[in-house]
C-alpha cells in the first residue's frame, strides 16, 4: 500500500499541454472568478509538493498546485486509502493506521514519504503538523521547504505566553490579566483568583478553541484544569496550560496577514468569526459588519507589526477579541492557513495557497497594501457531521449514502474532501465541507447561502444544516448583532430546530399532502399490459389526515395534473412541482413562493420526513379511512429514558467512574466519552443506584449504545 | 377473550381445533338480546308477517355487516385490532370490494347451533375480490367477532370458492387470518374444510401469488394454510402462530413460555423463519401490504410489473466505487449497495431479521420488479449456513415461479463450518439454494462484489448455473478458498508462508482468473452497475428458457 502511485501517461501529457498553454502569457486562473490572482508560469516554484494533511484542505491545496503545474503527493492513513485527496494527487503514500498519532502526526513516516517521493516542499494545511516546530526543523534539516513561516515564528507564536510578550513589545493591544504556565490544580485556582473570574483555561500548545474551557468559580477551574490538561496531553502531547482573563460577550475578529521573506507584510482585511459553539467556529464572514475603516486599519497595522516583529513569512492570522466599544485585544497568532481562508480569498481575489507557495520559494509579494480590496461580501458555513440538537453539535458518524453539493448555483464555493460513499469516521474531524457564498452585498451572500443550504443533499450522517440555516435568517445575525455568545443567548435551552410559523406549517403540511397524493397516483401507473382496471376514474379528490407534532390536521387535496390545490385550516393553497419522486430535492411552488424541500424518507405507513427551511420534520399522512381506523391502534410504550444512559455519539470510552450498586446523584459524572478529540462527560439524569454498567474504559461505542442503566430507587 | 383463554388450554397437536365456546347459547344470549334484537324479531316475524324479500335481503346484509355484533366489534377494537371488514376496506382501493357469499350460514345443527340466533349471515369470514392500485386481488378476511373466527365447513367453502376463482382468472389471493381455530361443534366437517383449503393452497402455489397476513391468533392445524402460502406477514403484539399453545407446551415439555415468546411476531420473524416480516399494527400492516402487492405480478402468466419510474436508468452511483473496504477482512453493508442501485432506494426486504447473513427482497430497476439476493458481509462474514440457504432458496423459487428477474450480489467466504451445521444438514439445505438457482429460468444477473470462494461461488447464481450476465467488480476474488488456507495446502512445508500467501493473493485474489475463462462476462466499475443491470434487463426481457419435461423436480427437502 505504501507504493507511490505514478501519474498515468495521459495525465502527464495533459499536464504538459496545460503548461504549453500557460507559456503563451499570463493566465488568469479564475474558475467562476474565484481568484483574480495572476499565475505566472515563468515563475518557477517547486516541481513537487507533498501535502501533509487530509480532507478538504488537502484537496484545496492540490487544486492550486495543479493550477501552478506542480506535482502533488498525498499522504494518507490506511482507512483513507480511497479518499478524495488521495485520488486527486499525482502520488499517494500510506503513512500508517487510522489514529492520527500513527499517521498524519507520524513525522517519521511522513519524512520517509518525502524522501521516497522526492518532494521538494511540504504544505501542512491546518491542524496536524502545521504548527509543529519540530516538523519544520526536521524538514529544514533535510533541505525540504516548509510552506509556512520559519521555525522561529512558529515557536514564538505557538507559545501563548511568549507570543503575548512579543505582541506587547510590538505595541499590539493584549488581554489584561495575562499569566503563566500552570502546574497543578491549586496553582490553577490561585491564578484564576488573582486574575478574577471569569477565566479561560486552555492548552498552551493548542490552537483554535480545542481544549479551551471557561471557569466562573474554583470548582469549574478545577474541572477545567483536569479536562484541558487531559485533552492537551492526548491532542498535543504537551499538557501545559494557560489561564487568562475571559472577556465577556466579545466578538472574535481576525486579521489575515501575508508576509514574504523580504520584510514585506500585508493585511488582507478581517474575518468575523464570532458565531461559535464550544469555542469552535460555525459561521464566518468577511468583512465584519462591526468594524469601521479606522478600527480595521488599526487592527491590520498591529497585525502587520506583529508579523514583522517575528520576521513572519507566509500566510498567518492574528486573532483579536473585540469588545462592544470596539476595543480589540490580541488573542493569538495562527501561523498557518486558516480553515476559513476562502472568505478572504473571495473578497480580495487572492489565492492564499498560491501566495504561500510563492513566498516559500522566496519570491516577493507582488502586491502593495493599497492593492488589497474588499470586493463584496463572503460568508462561510462549516457543514459538520454532527447533531446540532445536542449542545449545538455532537459528532455523528456514518457513510454518506447520498451526497450532492449545491455547485450548480452561482457564487457558491464548496471546499470539501469527501464524496458520495465516503465514511465520516470517529478518527478525524467531522467537518463535511466549507460552504462559501459571496455576493456584492451581505444580503446577496446571505440569500445565496440560504439557497445553497436548501439545495445541499447530505444523507447517511446527521448534519448541522438546520442550525446553520436558522442562524443565517435570525434577525440578530441579519442585523450583524452578534458575539461569541450568540448561540447560547439565542438558544438558551439548546437548539430545537426551526420553529414553524402558522404559514410555515401550512406550507409544510400542504407539501407533505401533495407528495402523498403524487405517490398514490404514481403507484397505480403500471406500464404495459398490467391488467389495471380501467373502469375506475383516476381519483382527483383526496381527504387526508396529517399528523405533525401530535397535532392532527384534516386536509383535502384536489389534483389536476401536476397542480394540486390544498384545503387546510380553512385556507386554499396552490402547490405545483414536477413531483420527481426519485430526486433528493423537492422543489415546490406554494402560492407563488418557491421552496426547495428535501424528502429524506417515506414509507408505506404514510410517514414522510421533509427537510423544510433546513429542519427535518416528521409527518404522518393517512387517508381519512386509515386515520379513522388508526384510532383503534394501541400505543406502543417507549422506554424510560431517565433510567438509561445512552452514548449520544460514537466514540471511545475514556473512563467509567461508577460501578454497579453505586449511588449517583443527579448531574454526577458517570463516564467520559471521547470522540473527535473532544472529551464529553456523561452525567446521571437523576439520583439513583447504578443497576448495570455496559461499558468499560477503552470500549468503542456507537451512538445510542446503552452505557449505564440506573435502578428505580 | 374466551376464545383466547380456551386456546391456551388446547392440548392436542391440532390443539386449536379443540376450541370451545362453553355454554354457547347461554353465554351469549344476553349479549344477543341487547345487541341484535332485530334478528330475534325477524326470526319470529317470518312466520307471521309478509316481510318482502327485499326487506329480508336488506336485513340479512345489515346483519352480515355487523358480524358478531357491536359488543364484539368493540372488544376487537379494544384489543387494538380492526374488524374483518375494516381490514378489507383498508386493504383495497375505495369502493372496489365485491363481496361473495354474504348469505352463507353455517350448517351445523348439533349443540343447539341451528338455533336462529346462533347463525350469522356470512358466517365467520368475509370473502370477495377487489382492487389494489387498480389490480385485481381475491381476499378473505376471517371475522373474529363471529365464533372467534373459527373455521366451519361454510367458512372453508367460502375461502375455497374465491381461491378457485382466483386461479381461473389469474389473480393473487390474500388471506387476513384472525381465527381461534376449528369450529369444534362441527367436528370433522371443520377438519375437512381445512384440508380443502390446504389442497388449494398447494395447487395454487406457483400459479398465483398467495399472501397471508396474520392479524390475530392462528393456531393448530390452521397454521398450515399460511405456511403453504408464498408470504406470511404478522402484526406485532396481536398475532400468534403456533401448533400448540403455552399450556400444552407446559404439560408436555414442562417449558414455561408466553404466547408472545412461543409464536409472536418476533419469534417467527427472527427465530423460526416462519413469517417473512412483521408490522407495528393492523393499519400499518395493511398499508404495507398494498405497497408489497405492487411488486408482484398477478399470476405466473403475467410478466413482472413495470411501474412509472423517475430514477434515471443510466444513473451512476459514485458511492459504490468505495463501498468495498480495502482490507478484504473488513465488513461492509450489502444494503448500501442494494439501496444505491435500485430505483429510488426503495427496497422491500423479506425476512430482514432472520438469517441476516443473506439479504433478500424486492426492488425495481427502471420500474421493473426484480428480486434481489445478496450475501451480507456485515453478518457472519456473509457465509452461507442452513438458515440463509433455505431463506435464499425459497425466495429464488418464488421469483422464478412468477417471472421476476433475479439480481444476485455475491460476497461469500463459503459455507459455515462446524458440527452444528453438519449435524443440522447443511449439505441438504445448502443444496436447496443450489437447486433453486440452477433450475431458475428467469433472467439472472450476478455481480461478484468481493469474495466468491469455494462451492458457495458455484451456488450463488454463477455462470455455470446458467447466469445470464455475470459481472465482477475490480475487488472480486474468485477462488477455491482464502489465501491462508490455500497456502497451507499448496505450499505445505514452505518456510516463508507470508511470501507464499502473497503469491497466492497475486494469482487468485482478483477477478482475472474467472474473467479469462469467461466465467464472468466483464469486470465493471462499481459505479456503473445500475446502468448495466438496467440495460441487461431490457435485453433479457424476452428470455425464454425451458427445463426438460418432468412431472416435478425433486428438490432436496
Amino acid at each position: 500500500m505504501a507504493a507511490p502511485r505514478v501519474t498515468s501517461g495521459l495525465q502527464r501529457v495533459l499536464l504538459m499541454l496545460k503548461n504549453v498553454h500557460f507559456k503563451s502569457g499570463y493566465h488568469i486562473v479564475a474558475s467562476r472568478k474565484q481568484y483574480s490572482t495572476v499565475y505566472d508560469p515563468n515563475e518557477k516554484t517547486f516541481e513537487k509538493i507533498l501535502i501533509a494533511n487530509r480532507g478538504e484542505i488537502a484537496c484545496r491545496i492540490i487544486k492550486t498546485c495543479k493550477k501552478m503545474g506542480i506535482k502533488t503527493v498525498a499522504v494518507h492513513s490506511d482507512v483513507d486509502s480511497s479518499a478524495v485527496h488521495v485520488k486527486m494527487a499525482d502520488e499517494a503514500v500510506c503513512v500508517g493506521p487510522a489514529p492520527t498519532s500513527k499517521s498524519y502526526l507520524n513525522m517519521d513516516a511522513i519524512m520517509e514519504a518525502i524522501r521516497k517521493t522526492r518532494a521538494e516542499a511540504v504544505h501542512p494545511g491546518y491542524g496536524f503538523l502545521s504548527e509543529n516546530k519540530e516538523f519544520a526543523k526536521r524538514l529544514a534539516a533535510e533541505g525540504v521547504t516548509f510552506i509556512g513561516p520559519d521555525t522561529h515564528a512558529i515557536q514564538a507564536m505557538g507559545d501563548k505566553i511568549e507570543s503575548k510578550l512579543i505582541a506587547k513589545n510590538a505595541k499590539v493591544n493584549t488581554i489584561p490579566g495575562f499569566d503563566g504556565v500552570v502546574k497543578d490544580t491549586d496553582q490553577a485556582i490561585s491564578i484564576a483568583r488573582e486574575i478574577g473570574y471569569p477565566v479561560m483555561i486552555k492548552a498552551s500548545a493548542g490552537g483554535g478553541g480545542k481544549g479551551m474551557r471557561i471557569a466562573w468559580n474554583d470548582e469549574e477551574t478545577r474541572e477545567g484544569f483536569r479536562f484541558s490538561s487531559q485533552e492537551a496531553a492526548s491532542s498535543f502531547g504537551d499538557d501545559r496550560l494557560l489561564i487568562e482573563k475571559f472577556i465577556d460577550n466579545p466578538r472574535h475578529i481576525e486579521i489575515q496577514v501575508l508576509a514574504d521573506k523580504h520584510g514585506n507584510a500585508l493585511w488582507l482585511n478581517e474575518r468575523e468569526c464570532s458565531i461559535q459553539r464550544r469555542n469552535q467556529k460555525v459561521i464566518e464572514e468577511a468583512p465584519s459588519t462591526f468594524l469601521d475603516p479606522n478600527t480595521r486599519k488599526q487592527m491590520g497595522e498591529q497585525a502587520v507589526s506583529l508579523a514583522k516583529a517575528v520576521k513572519y513569512s507566509s500566510a498567518g492570522t492574528v486573532e483579536f477579541l473585540v469588545d462592544s466599544q470596539r476595543n480589540f485585544y490580541f488573542l493569538e497568532m495562527n501561523t498557518r492557513l486558516q480553515v476559513e481562508h476562502p472568505i478572504t480569498e473571495c473578497i480580495t481575489g487572492l489565492d492564499l495557497v498560491q501566495e504561500m507557495i510563492r513566498i516559500a520559494k522566496g519570491y516577493k509579494l507582488h502586491l502593495k497594501q493599497a492593492d488589497i480590496p474588499i470586493k463584496g461580501w463572503a460568508i462561510e458555513s462549516r457543514v459538520y457531521a454532527e447533531d446540532p440538537y445536542k449542545s449545538f453539535g455532537l459528532p455523528s458518524i456514518g457513510r454518506l449514502s447520498q451526497y450532492i453539493e449545491p455547485r450548480n448555483l452561482t457564487n457558491v464555493r464548496v471546499d470539501s474532501g469527501i464524496k458520495e460513499g465516503s465514511d465520516i469516521s470517529i478518527y478525524y474531524d467531522p467537518m463535511i465541507s466549507k460552504l462559501v457564498t459571496y455576493g456584492s452585498t451581505r444580503a446577496d451572500a446571505l440569500q445565496q447561502m440560504v439557497e445553497a443550504l436548501d439545495n445541499y443533499v447530505i444523507r447517511g450522517v446527521t448534519h448541522n444544516i438546520s442550525l446553520l440555516r436558522e442562524i443565517l435568517v435570525h434577525p440578530r445575525f441579519v442585523k450583524g448583532d452578534i458575539s461569541t455568545k450568540f448561540l447560547p443567548e439565542v438558544y438558551p435551552d439548546g437548539f430545537k430546530g426551526h420553529q414553524l410559523s402558522d404559514n410555515g406549517r401550512r406550507e409544510l403540511l400542504a407539501t407533505a399532502a401533495c407528495l402523498y397524493v403524487a405517490l398514490q397516483l404514481r403507484s397505480r401507473r403500471f406500464l404495459g399490459n398490467q391488467r389495471v382496471s380501467t373502469s375506475h376514474k383516476e381519483q382527483n379528490r383526496w381527504e387526508l389526515s396529517l399528523n405533525l407534532d401530535k397535532d392532527t390536521h384534516v386536509v383535502t387535496v384536489f389534483s389536476t395534473g401536476s397542480l394540486f390545490t390544498v384545503e387546510l385550516d380553512g385556507k386554499r393553497l396552490n402547490v405545483t412541482s414536477e413531483w420527481n419522486l426519485a430526486s433528493a430535492l423537492l422543489p415546490v411552488t406554494i402560492d407563488g413562493t418557491q421552496r426547495t424541500m428535501q424528502c429524506l424518507s417515506r414509507d408505506a405507513s404514510g410517514n414522510v420526513s421533509l427537510q423544510y427551511l433546513g429542519t427535518v420534520f416528521k409527518i404522518q399522512v393517512l387517508n381519512r379511512k386509515a386515520a379513522d381506523l388508526n384510532k383503534h391502534m394501541p400505543e406502543k410504550v417507549p422506554e424510560d429514558s431517565g433510567s438509561i444512559l445512552r452514548s449520544p455519539m460514537p466514540g471511545s470510552v475514556v473512563a467509567v467512574s461508577v460501578k454497579p450498586g453505586d449511588m449517583v446523584s443527579e448531574g454526577q459524572e458517570i463516564c467520559v466519552i471521547e470522540a473527535m478529540k473532544m472529551q464529553n462527560s456523561m452525567t446521571a439524569a437523576r439520583t439513583a443506584k447504578v443497576k448495570t454498567v455496559h461499558c468499560k474504559a477503552g470500549d468503542t461505542v456507537a451512538e445510542g449504545d446503552i452505557l449505564i442503566e440506573l435502578g428505580m430507587d | 377473550m374466551a376464545a383466547l383463554a380456551t386456546l391456551r388450554s388446547a392440548s392436542s397437536l391440532f390443539g386449536g381445533y379443540r376450541f370451545i365456546y362453553k355454554n354457547l347459547v347461554a353465554a351469549h344470549s344476553h349479549v344477543w338480546d341487547s345487541v341484535r334484537p332485530n334478528l330475534h324479531l325477524q326470526q319470529r316475524w317470518y312466520a307471521v308477517s309478509h316481510l318482502s324479500v327485499q326487506e329480508r335481503i336488506d336485513k340479512k346484509r345489515e346483519a352480515a355487516r355487523l358480524g358478531g355484533g357491536q359488543a364484539r366489534i368493540d372488544a376487537q377494537h379494544k384489543r387494538g385490532k380492526l374488524t374483518a371488514r375494516e381490514r378489507v376496506e383498508l386493504l383495497l382501493d375505495p369502493d372496489t370490494f365485491v363481496e361473495y357469499d354474504m348469505f352463507v350460514e353455517h350448517r351445523c345443527s348439533d349443540f343447539g347451533m341451528d338455533a336462529a340466533q346462533n347463525k350469522y349471515p356470512g358466517d365467520s369470514v368475509v370473502t370477495g375480490q377487489g382492487r389494489i392500485n387498480g389490480r385485481l386481488v381475491y381476499v378473505f378476511s376471517q371475522d373474529f367477532t363471529v365464533y372467534g373466527g373459527s373455521l366451519s365447513g361454510a367458512h372453508a367453502q367460502k375461502i375455497c370458492k374465491i381461491m378457485d376463482q382466483a386461479v381461473l382468472v389469474g389473480a393473487p389471493v390474500i388471506g387476513l387470518n384472525d381465527s381461534g381455530g376449528a369450529r369444534i361443534q362441527e367436528g370433522v366437517e371443520s377438519l375437512a374444510g381445512y384440508a380443502d383449503i390446504f389442497l388449494r393452497n398447494v395447487l395454487v402455489s406457483g400459479v398465483v401469488p398467495q399472501i397471508s397476513l396474520i392479524m390475530g391468533p392462528c393456531a393448530g392445524g390452521a397454521v398450515y394454510s399460511p405456511a403453504l402460502t408464498d408470504f406470511t406477514f404478522m402484526v406485532k403484539d396481536t398475532s400468534y402462530l403456533f401448533i400448540t399453545g403455552p399450556d400444552v407446551v407446559k404439560s408436555v415439555t414442562n417449558e414455561d413460555v408466553t404466547q408472545e415468546e412461543l409464536g409472536g411476531a418476533k419469534t417467527h420473524t427472527a427465530v423460526s423463519g416462519v413469517a417473512h416480516r412483521a408490522f407495528e399494527n393492523d393499519v400499518e400492516a395493511l398499508l404495507n401490504l398494498r405497497e408489497f402487492f405492487n411488486f408482484l405480478p398477478l399470476s405466473n402468466k403475467d410478466p413482472a410489473p413495470v411501474m412509472e419510474c423517475h430514477d434515471p436508468s443510466d444513473r451512476l452511483v459514485p458511492g459504490l466505487d468505495t463501498v468495498v473496504p480495502f482490507e478484504s477482512t473488513k465488513a461492509y453493508d450489502m444494503l448500501d449497495i442494494i439501496h444505491g442501485i435500485v430505483d429510488e432506494r426503495d427496497f422491500f426486504e423479506i425476512m430482514p431479521n432472520y438469517a441476516k447473513n443473506i439479504v433478500v427482497g424486492f426492488a425495481r430497476m427502471n420500474g421493473r420488479t426484480v428480486g434481489i439476493v445478496g450475501n451480507q458481509p456485515k453478518v457472519a462474514s456473509g457465509c452461507l449456513d442452513i438458515n440463509s440457504s433455505v431463506k435464499g432458496a425459497r425466495f429464488v423459487r418464488f421469483c422464478d415461479a412468477f417471472n421476476i428477474p433475479i439480481i444476485t450480489f455475491v460476497d461469500v467466504p463459503g459455507f459455515l463450518p462446524g458440527t452444528a451445521q453438519e449435524y443440522g444438514g447443511i449439505i441438504r439445505h445448502g443444496a436447496k439454494l443450489l437447486f433453486a438457482f440452477a433450475e431458475a429460468t428467469v433472467p439472472k444477473i450476478t455481480i461478484i462484489t468481493r469474495k466468491a470462494y469455494g462451492g458457495a461461488y458455484d451456488v450463488m447464481s454463477s455462470k455455470h448455473l446458467r447466469g445470464d450476465v455475470n459481472y465482477a467488480w475490480p475487488s472480486a476474488e474468485v477462488a477455491v478458498m482464502g489465501a491462508k488456507g490455500a497456502v497451507q495446502i499448496i505450499f505445505r512445508g514452505k518456510e516463508n508462508q507470508a511470501e507464499a500467501e502473497a503469491e497466492y493473493v497475486e494469482t487468485f485474489a482478483n477477478p482475472f482468473p474467472a474473467a479469462v475463462r469467461g466465467f464472468v462476462d466483464d469486470i465493471i466499475q462499481p459505479s456503473s452497475t445500475r446502468m448495466r443491470i438496467c440495460r441487461d434487463l431490457e435485453v433479457l426481457v424476452n428470455k425464454r428458457q425451458t427445463n426438460p419435461w418432468k412431472k416435478h423436480a425433486n428438490i432436496p427437502l
